[in-house]
């Protein structure tokens, strides 16, 4: 029998961490699935009313291929990620440079942006489930996020994903 | 090719954008009608397949040619 529920536990703040948890969801639901994401820790930041202040680090993240999205096609194909020292990625304004990178990768590549992906999530009725002990912890207030939150703790969470028959979950 | 009743241009899209947008326009559709979808996205053809399974409309053909894929849907 198909999944007819999706739920997942949201914990990344940054701009490719963002990603996953919108793009899984919108499918899931367009899919016909009920769908929920429950935002925890840095996850909560998606919810925020301003998302441009996310960021992408290279720093940790020795993966990540830094390709310039721009000029010749001899130079896109360079990965300068094991030609750069990692002590360079730790230098003041490395995060806007490899930001500004992806936004711009992101672009050429006709994927949406993550506010894009958040309001079709929220078209496709997604529910967006914050915790509320996180909200406090970090001193958010409500009127951080945008519109449609529910604030609810994690026996609700359990409460969405109760049905391991027909639900799966995710942790991201 | 066969007829269809809306064409949805999906080309330079990424996923999921592709299939958010063919859901959406299959919502504009009666049943028994057909949607033709075009997309420049490889994983696409694979997605299409699965899409149609779960959502248990028809697809009634997938092809490529010159780069691009096509797909024609039927709705349930």
């Amino acid at each position: 029998m198909p999944c007819e529920k999706f739920t997942v536990i949201a914990t990344k703040g940054t701009l490719d961490w963002g990603y996953p948890p919108f793009i899984l969801a919108s499918t899931a639901a367009a899919l016909g699935k009920d769908v929920s994401i429950f935002f925890t820790f840095y996850g909560l930041t998606m919810l925020k009313k301003d998302l441009s202040g996310l960021k992408v680090t290279p720093t940790g993240n020795p993966d990540m291929p830094m390709k310039m999205p721009f000029g010749p096609k001899w130079l896109r194909g360079i990965d300068f990620a094991p030609l750069v020292p990692n002590l360079l990625w730790n230098l003041p304004g490395m995060d806007n440079f490899s930001t500004t990178m992806m936004k711009k990768t992101v672009k050429n590549n006709g994927v949406a942006t993550l506010e894009e992906l958040r309001e079709l999530c929220q078209e496709a009725e997604v529910k967006f489930l914050a915790c509320q002990m996180t909200v406090e912890l970090f001193g958010f207030e409500h009127s951080d996020f945008i519109d449609g939150v529910e604030y609810v703790g994690a026996a609700t969470y359990f409460e969405e994903s109760n049905d391991t028959e027909t639900t799966q979950s995710i942790f991201i | 090719m066969a007829d269809f009743d809306l064409e949805l241009d999906a080309s330079g899209l990424n996923c999921p954008l592709p299939i958010l947008r063919a859901k959406k326009s299959l919502a504009k559709l009666e049943g028994g009608q057909v949607l033709h979808i075009i997309a420049t996205d490889p994983g696409s053809v694979k997605d299409f397949e699965a899409f149609a399974k779960q959502t248990g409309n028809t697809l009634m053909e997938s092809k490529e040619d010159g780069g691009k894929f096509y797909f024609l849907i039927k709705k349930s």
